[in-house]
């Protein structure tokens, strides 16, 4: 079971309206690790995301997470899901979303201040969201995942609009969380973010167009930087079409 | 169905609600002064003011809990906490019973503080029980709240949401004998009311008025009252999506 992996997608299509979205994704995200998920915006990121998590309606395809189909009930106290835009209560303080979700999640009251830590809202724990910062206001969609330890968490575009500091601590905090077990998908558009994760996986127009190491990427492509390398991969894809 | 999450629930959505006084200040202190206001317009016909006062009573909290209750629910599902609950251990029954007891919680307030307006200020009269008069307001009022959760799926902004309620709720009120006694409308308009809740919610209420006890044709009224709210929670229950394209 250790080898297994946490994530396990089969030639995935997903159609909204007349657009493919997702055209035949396989892939297979490895437990304990921080997987980051690099592509532009539009790529299909959050779709394949949503997928993942077993909230996107599909066309074809399998996503296995954690042995179970996607979606499936007994995966929903084990995956922890924060989507791009964050969704909590704008009306009520931060620190009465996390009780909210606690009690949900049925997590021990005291995880509540302990993830308000984590993310670094403290000082803002009786403030109401809707009165915070479009960045703070994610930090507080991303404590509620945190809220129950789940062994999975799915993160879109979590560091977007986020002071440098604060990105570089919650990278440090993706990598301490893995080290302790933790599965995490991690979603961004900004390459330099790459060199955080211990697997990428490089994603345009609805395809994987790579899944490598950052070293492997580099060695492959002979580029130093993340960024050309990942546009020498669409260069490839796009000479082999 | 979880206990611990319906109540987590219910002291969430009023949480929420007591973060808002300005609407709790509309909730409760419009329909106390629009029965005021009644009783004014109608200043000298004390009977017309008990026929009419005492049915709108009941019908008040339809209205407002329509209104409050899709726009809250809408606001779920478009800033993605609907979605977010929707991946976690939660049943939509948990869901809904959270906010049927909050806003069947508000209603009784509601209900309790117009109807001491209304008998104990404005000298309002009813045949029948003024606690039977308050009893099928709140029953009207989770009523409205579950027709106002299933609309909710229909309405993409607020302002949609708003106009669900001359859409739905208007003809409703027209049609419903409040205004013209059903039996002097045309034939095809008393089927079309036959079929429309606020026509038993209204009947239940100006029977218990007009005519006192709680006959046969009042528990039929009741039971199609809470029958429909019943359907309309689970018709509401399947547009809670977990999965959405």
């Amino acid at each position: 079971m250790a080898d297994a992996p946490a994530i396990a997608v089969a030639d995935l299509h997903v159609t909204r309206g007349d657009s493919e979205v997702l055209r035949g994704i396989s892939l297979e995200v490895p437990a304990g690790a921080v997987t980051g998920l690099l592509g532009p915006s539009g790529c299909g990121k959050s779709t394949l995301m949503r997928a993942i998590v077993g909230v996107q309606v599909v066309a074809s395809g399998r996503v296995t997470v954690l042995g179970e189909p996607a979606g499936s009930r007994p995966l929903r106290s084990q995956v922890g899901y924060v989507t791009q835009a964050p969704s909590v209560y704008g009306d009520l303080s931060v620190r009465e979303n996390l009780r909210f979700f606690a009690r949900v999640l049925g997590a021990a009251p005291e995880r509540v201040d302990a993830v308000i830590a984590t993310v670094g809202l403290g000082d803002f724990a009786d403030r109401v969201v809707g009165r915070l910062s479009g960045g703070q206001r994610a930090r507080v969609s991303l404590a509620t995942a945190l809220l129950n330890a789940p062994p999975l968490l799915v993160l879109d575009e979590p560091t977007v609009g986020l002071d440098p500091v604060l990105r570089r601590d919650l990278w440090a905090m993706f990598s301490d969380l893995a080290a302790a077990g933790t599965t995490l998908l991690v979603s961004s558009h900004v390459m330099d973010e790459a060199g955080n994760c211990d697997r990428l996986l490089l994603m345009r127009d609805g395809r994987i167009l790579a899944s490598a190491t950052p070293q492997e990427l580099r060695r492959d492509t002979g580029e130093d930087d993340l960024g050309a390398a990942f546009l020498r991969m669409i260069e490839r894809a796009e000479a082999a079409v | 169905m979880s206990p611990r999450i319906v109540a987590a629930t219910t002291a969430r959505v009023l949480l929420q609600l007591r973060r808002d006084p300005r609407t709790i200040a509309l909730l409760l202190v419009v329909p106390c002064l629009l029965e005021v206001l009644l009783r004014y317009v109608l200043d000298g016909q004390p009977e017309a003011f008990d026929r009419i006062g005492g049915p709108l009573l009941g019908i008040f909290p339809f209205i407002s809990m329509f209104l409050v209750t899709a726009i809250t629910m809408l606001r779920e599902r478009t800033t993605g906490t609907l979605e977010r609950l929707m991946s976690m251990p939660l049943a939509k029954i948990d869901l809904l019973a959270g906010y049927g007891i909050a806003f069947g919680g508000v209603a009784a307030v509601q209900a309790a503080l117009t109807s001491v307006v209304a008998f104990g200020v404005l000298d309002l009269h009813v045949a029948g029980s003024e606690l039977a008069v308050a009893g099928l307001a709140i029953a009207n009022a989770v009523l409205g709240m579950s027709l106002g959760l299933f609309v909710s799926a229909f309405a993409q902004t607020e302002f949609q949401a708003v106009q669900f309620l001359p859409a739905t709720v208007f003809p409703q009120l027209l049609l419903c004998g409040l205004l013209v006694p059903r039996r002097n409308m045309s034939s095809f308009l008393q089927d079309v009311s036959d079929v429309l809740p606020l026509t038993y919610a209204y009947d239940g209420l100006d029977r218990v008025t007009r005519l006192g006890g709680f006959d046969a044709t009042t528990v039929r009224d009741l039971l199609v009252v809470v029958g429909v709210t019943l359907l309309a929670l689970a018709l509401g229950a399947t547009t809670l999506r977990r999965r959405t394209a």
